[in-house]
């Protein structure tokens, strides 16, 4: 919203400097973003008045005006088409700051030269001086203005760019702003003086109005002028429109413009001939109906949206756009004004829908207050008459059927103190009020102020706004700060987050980077996972209305937008990446919000080192990724497994399902090559995920301390062979069965030339201990016996010679 | 005999002398002073010897054993010394060759504010409680006084879900604000209430330097008989002289959310211009970190909470804004663009 600070002098007196006032708005609740000076560039302009118009003896195109400033005459080379004897213009002396008409760069105007005759300076266009686009007329300006006297005194402004909050309709107007700078600075509002003279028959011979959806018009009131002359409105309306972002139409539109801009109620004109069966209907638009706004276009309307009607048509969308059947033209001479009020959610929704954000929209929408149009139609009737001639109807229609009566509130000092932390008496209370309008009146008890808000207001409901009004008219700067002093609410333990923390502090800690991903994801990228199937499945959730098609699916997995992640880094990145992200992914469900559960990604690539004199350490590998998370286990103390896993996205040997107490949460593998070929990468790529939600139940609780073993530990080493097919974790569950066991290693692991074909080698450290005793050899040998028969029994496995 | 073992001394000593190391100082012991030295097999031989003869040269035999002994047991320490520190002066390391590398791993800077921020609530006794990104309708807007076709809905462009089976209604969306938790917490939980609310949050919105169309945020509550807005600010105060640091300048003004009544925006002093105005904070000195308010009584009504008996307040943080400013990053995209480059430098 722009509010000229003169036009906001009509209605209160403004004593402080710009910079304060939108200070104390912005603290007050109406942010001011900035303040545009009109003419505060304009040192050396001067409003002046021509004298004589000679013509240039060098060029016919050119003429030789006089211009009186108050003191010397001068005499200017003029181009222009519209120098007129008498006309009070802006005059530029040499050195005054003007924008190029035709670069439209500031420059300097300098002494000069024009085809032979001295120029003492330059009568102004409007866009030399920055206030519009025209430069093929110099600016004439209004026959009052006084000659000599700087033009920024005479035209130039301040204008305040406010953000209006969306509850405050009241102040997307200059009298509501005006209201809020009195209440801020301690001044009174001067309203407008409306009075205008009625003639002729009573407008309800001319005009009937019936509202037959009142749900969705309270209010609907209209004048009637006739005999108007259609015609372009004065300078300062036209300047004040422009100043607030507003095209000038003609002296009719102007008006309707300009009181809303003024009162906030937006009006419209239309041409009373055109008005069929001489009736306004107001109802909701029928099946099928059509109507062309006023830009032209053809709107279809449907059932819920609301129209103004006579017998026969559509002639307006409600407080949306007028029809172009009954717009006012050049040929107009009557004019049926209208203010009225309609449901702010239906007007919202029918211009959301035909896509017609309009000034009088986003006012209806707010919410107003149907009090609103009778001031407004009365002053808009007013202008009218006085800048299109004319002659006022006797009385305006008024239909009203949603008509209440103003319910004043209770506002209590003790319940200002309650919420607010502060004192403050009903003196105070009451002068707040009153300041913005309010109509206050002692309460029952004599803590209390009964107030009722003033007619424009629609965001006062009850005794917390009131409250809030106090507040920001005194200042929140006036309440203390405090810590609170009940006692802490109690706490239940953060499980969750704890575990959450833990993984992301170990993977930090393995050299892992920590990455944030979208939770979208698109079709496309999670296909590239299936290199068998090719289909995504079970679907995952789908947006309705997506930004991009990358953005268009929750993602199921955080397997897509992670590695997504590292193709980007490896055009950059030549070493090792250590990528992780714990997040949630998005399981659709049947008549239930999605599961959200959350799940831990990782991925790693490249070499194990950054280039170094020590070595480069080799490649990343599988049992890289597997140490992470047996790490993680460790750290956890949870019992996982590993075991041959079938995930397409992974190379078919080398993936294994993660399982703890044989629930699966997760799985680890090198993906396949099909799916690294698919994001354009060559390198092999491991990747583990797991259901951190599915983790947690396993994390509860603590295991108890172990005493530290007081008895020697005693080591033999031991090399098996055995088919390629048994596995470590056969060979190790049964070693570990032996209960003098305390911990087994494997250290080689080797196929090739020096065992047979089909065969392969593992060499393991095992570690004896007894909690009771020191170990003899004999007891050590006895037990490695039984191991190795076990061995041997259940996997065919031989001592290597 | 005697002379014998005066050479014997003689060049033992002189050996001794010669020597370097502790190896060769073994080998010389065990020539001169072990079980088949010369040494050993003359005080064998001496039994040998008539009594007389075999007494003097018995002691002289013993001097020399004693002799030698003791200037081993000199010879010992100063050929410690000599080798600890000659080894120190063999080999030359260039100190300036690189560390064998470890990799280097580190937090998001969105999960570090996060932390920070959550660690300065709790340690104000507020519990952390999160919700579900996808939200029905009604948590996110109606209980928080946002009923359809409201203005404020306009500024907070929604990401719906496609209908549920069976229906053509939008009712699941992406929640535009963790607000929506705030709305859950009031529905579940009785008071007292102190709760701290992160999570993610969705707009429908282009992305450009300065939006996203997903991001974080944090909301809070405080709900319990007798907290004023005197306790709000107190509490949003400490939150940012803890985060920003005693010297930055606070201030509170009024502002509108639907869903608290009276409402507040927290500014804190411009980083860039220390208030005195610049491109960043648009000339005014002050940047907005924050919306908050008193809860509004329509809002703890609907969850089930009186506000005639109890009152409350909320807030609600944008994250990805608190590191651009303290940091100068200037494009918001970076955070989720994943580039190692920029990741590694918080
Ligand atoms: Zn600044």
């Amino acid at each position: 919203m722009k509010v000229p600070l003169k036009w906001l002098r009509e209605f209160v007196d403004v004593n402080l400097p710009p910079k304060e006032v939108a200070d104390r708005l912005t603290m007050s609740g109406t942010e001011a973003k900035g303040i545009q000076v009109i003419g505060g560039t304009w040192d050396n302009i001067v409003v002046g008045q021509i004298a004589a118009v000679n013509p240039h003896p060098n060029a016919d195109r050119l003429r030789l005006p006089t211009v009186d400033i108050g003191t010397e005459p001068q005499t200017v080379v003029c181009g222009a088409p519209n120098l007129n004897i008498g006309d009070k213009i802006a005059f530029a002396r040499v050195g005054a700051q003007l924008i190029d008409g035709h670069t439209g760069e500031i420059a300097k105007l300098k002494p000069a030269k024009i085809r032979g005759v001295e120029s003492s300076g330059m009568v102004c266009s409007e866009k030399e001086l920055g206030i519009s686009d025209n430069h093929t007329e110099i600016l004439v300006l209004p026959a009052d203005a006084p000659v000599g006297t700087p033009l920024a005194d005479y035209l130039g402004d301040a204008v305040f760019d406010l953000d209006v909050t969306p509850n405050r309709p009241d102040c997307l107007c200059v009298i509501g702003i005006a209201q809020e700078v009195a209440a801020v600075t301690d001044q009174k509002l001067h309203p407008p003086e409306v009075a205008y003279e009625e003639a002729g028959t009573p407008i309800d011979q001319h005009i009937a109005v019936e509202i037959i959806d009142a749900d969705l018009c309270p209010r609907y009131c209209a004048s009637l002028i006739t005999g108007v002359k259609i015609g372009e409105s004065p300078p300062w309306m036209q300047q004040r429109l422009l100043a607030c972002g507003m095209r000038p139409i003609n002296n009719v539109v102007d008006v309707t413009n300009y009181v809303m801009l003024e009162l906030g109620q937006p009006l419209h004109a239309f041409d009373y001939e055109l008005i069929r069966g001489k009736k306004i209907i107001v109802r909701r638009a029928t099946g099928g109906e059509t109507i062309t706004s006023l830009d032209g276009a053809e709107r279809n309307l449907a059932g819920n949206m609301l129209v103004i009607a006579d017998v026969e048509r559509a002639v307006a969308i409600a407080g949306v756009m007028g029809g172009a059947n009954s717009e006012v033209t050049e040929d107009t001479t009557s004019i049926l004004l209208e203010a009225a009020n309609f449901n702010p959610a239906s007007i919202h929704y029918t211009g959301q829908h035909l896509s017609l954000p309009s000034e009088a929209c986003m006012r209806f929408e707010r919410g107003i207050r149907p009090e609103l149009t009778m001031p407004a139609l009365k002053r808009a009737t007013q202008l009218i008459v006085q800048l299109g001639g004319g002659q006022a109807a006797r009385g305006v229609a008024d239909a009203y059927p949603g008509k209440r009566e103003p319910e004043p509130m209770v506002i209590s000092t003790e319940r200002t103190r309650q919420l607010l932390g502060v004192e403050f008496t009903v003196d105070q209370i009451t002068k707040v009020l009153t300041s913005l309008g309010f109509e206050c009146q002692p309460g029952a008890s004599s803590t209390e102020v009964k107030a009722t808000a003033p007619y424009w207001r629609s965001d006062i409901t009850q005794e917390v706004d009131l409250i809030e009004e106090v507040a920001r008219i005194i200042g929140y700067d006036h309440i203390p700060m405090t810590t609170l002093s009940q006692s802490i609410p109690p706490r239940s333990p953060a499980l969750m987050l704890d575990l959450e923390q833990k993984i992301r502090n170990t993977l930090v800690g393995y050299g892992f980077q920590e990455a944030i991903t979208y939770s979208l994801t698109s079709l496309e990228m999670l296909r590239r996972f299936r290199p068998q199937t090719q289909q995504v499945a079970p679907m995952p959730a789908r947006l309705a209305n997506p930004m991009t098609a990358e953005q268009e699916y929750l993602r199921p997995t955080l397997r897509a937008n992670l590695l997504a992640a590292l193709v980007a880094n490896r055009r950059h990145e030549e070493v090792g990446i250590r990528l992780f992200e714990l997040g949630k992914v998005y399981l659709p469900r049947e008549k239930e919000l999605p599961d959200e559960p959350e799940v831990l990604c990782g991925l790693l690539s490249g070499s194990r080192n950054d280039i170094s004199w020590l070595g480069d350490g080799g490649q990343l590998n599988f049992f890289d990724a597997k140490a992470v998370l047996e790490g993680l286990f460790r750290r956890l103390g949870v019992p996982a497994s590993f075991k041959p896993g079938d995930d397409e996205s992974f190379h078919p040997t080398h993936q294994a399902a993660i399982a703890i107490n044989d629930q699966e949460i997760g799985v680890i593998g090198e993906l396949h090559p099909k799916v690294t070929e698919a994001f354009d990468l060559a390198e092999a790529v491991y990747l583990f995920e797991l259901n951190v939600t599915e983790l947690l139940p396993f994390t509860a609780g603590h295991s108890m301390f172990q005493p530290i073993p007081r008895f020697p530990a005693m080591v033999r080493d031991i090399a098996l062979i055995v088919d390629v097919g048994v596995s470590h974790q056969q060979i190790v569950d049964i070693i570990r069965g032996f209960s003098l066991v305390k911990d087994v290693a494997v250290f080689d692991v080797y196929s090739g030339k020096q065992v047979p074909a089909g065969k392969k080698s593992l060499a393991y450290r095992i570690t004896y201990q007894s909690p009771t005793h020191t170990l003899t050899d004999e007891e050590v040998n006895k037990v490695q016996e039984q191991i190795l028969k076990k061995l041997s029994r259940q996997l065919g496995a031989t001592l290597r010679g | 005999m005697i002379q014998q073992l005066d050479e014997l001394k003689t060049k033992a000593l002189q050996e001794l002398g010669q020597i370097q190391d502790g190896k060769e100082l073994e080998s010389w012991r065990v020539r001169y002073l072990g079980k088949k030295s010369s040494l050993t097999s003359i005080l064998r031989s001496l039994a040998t010897l008539p009594l007389e003869e075999r007494k003097s040269a018995g002691a002289r035999a013993n001097q020399v054993k004693a002799d030698l002994e003791s200037e081993l047991q000199e010879k010992e320490p100063a050929l410690r010394e000599a080798r600890l520190v000659s080894g120190t002066q063999k080999e030359i390391l260039d100190i300036s060759l690189p560390g064998r590398p470890l990799p280097n791993g580190r937090l998001h800077p969105i999960t570090q504010t996060l932390n920070e921020i959550l660690n300065i609530f709790v340690s104000m006794g507020f519990q952390i409680a999160e919700g579900s990104d996808v939200e029905r309708d009604y948590y996110n807007f109606e209980a928080l006084n946002i009923p359809a076709e409201h203005p404020s809905r306009d500024t907070l462009s929604t990401c719906w879900l496609e209908p549920e089976t069976g229906s053509d209604e939008h009712t699941m969306l992406l929640r535009t604000h963790t607000t929506a938790v705030t709305a859950r917490v009031i529905e579940k939980m009785k008071p007292p209430i102190r709760v701290i609310e992160p999570g993610r949050v969705y707009r429908y919105e282009a992305t450009d330097a300065t939006h996203l169309p997903m991001f974080y945020q944090i909301d809070g509550l405080a709900v319990d008989k007798g907290i004023t807005m005197a306790d709000l600010k107190g509490t949003l105060y400490e939150f940012a002289r803890n985060f920003f640091g005693e010297e930055r300048k606070v201030r509170f003004r009024c502002d509108y959310f639907p869903f608290v009544e009276p409402g507040v925006e927290m500014a804190i002093e411009c980083l860039t211009c220390n208030g005195k105005g610049c491109r960043l904070c648009g000339y005014s000195g002050w940047i907005e970190i924050l919306g908050a308010g008193m809860t509004h009584p329509e809002v703890l009504r609907r969850g089930g909470i009186d506000p005639e008996e109890y009152s409350s307040f909320a807030f609600g943080i944008g994250i990805e804004r608190l590191p651009m400013l303290r940091y100068g990053i200037d494009d918001i995209r970076l955070f989720y663009g994943n580039d190692l480059r920029f990741l590694r430098q918080f």
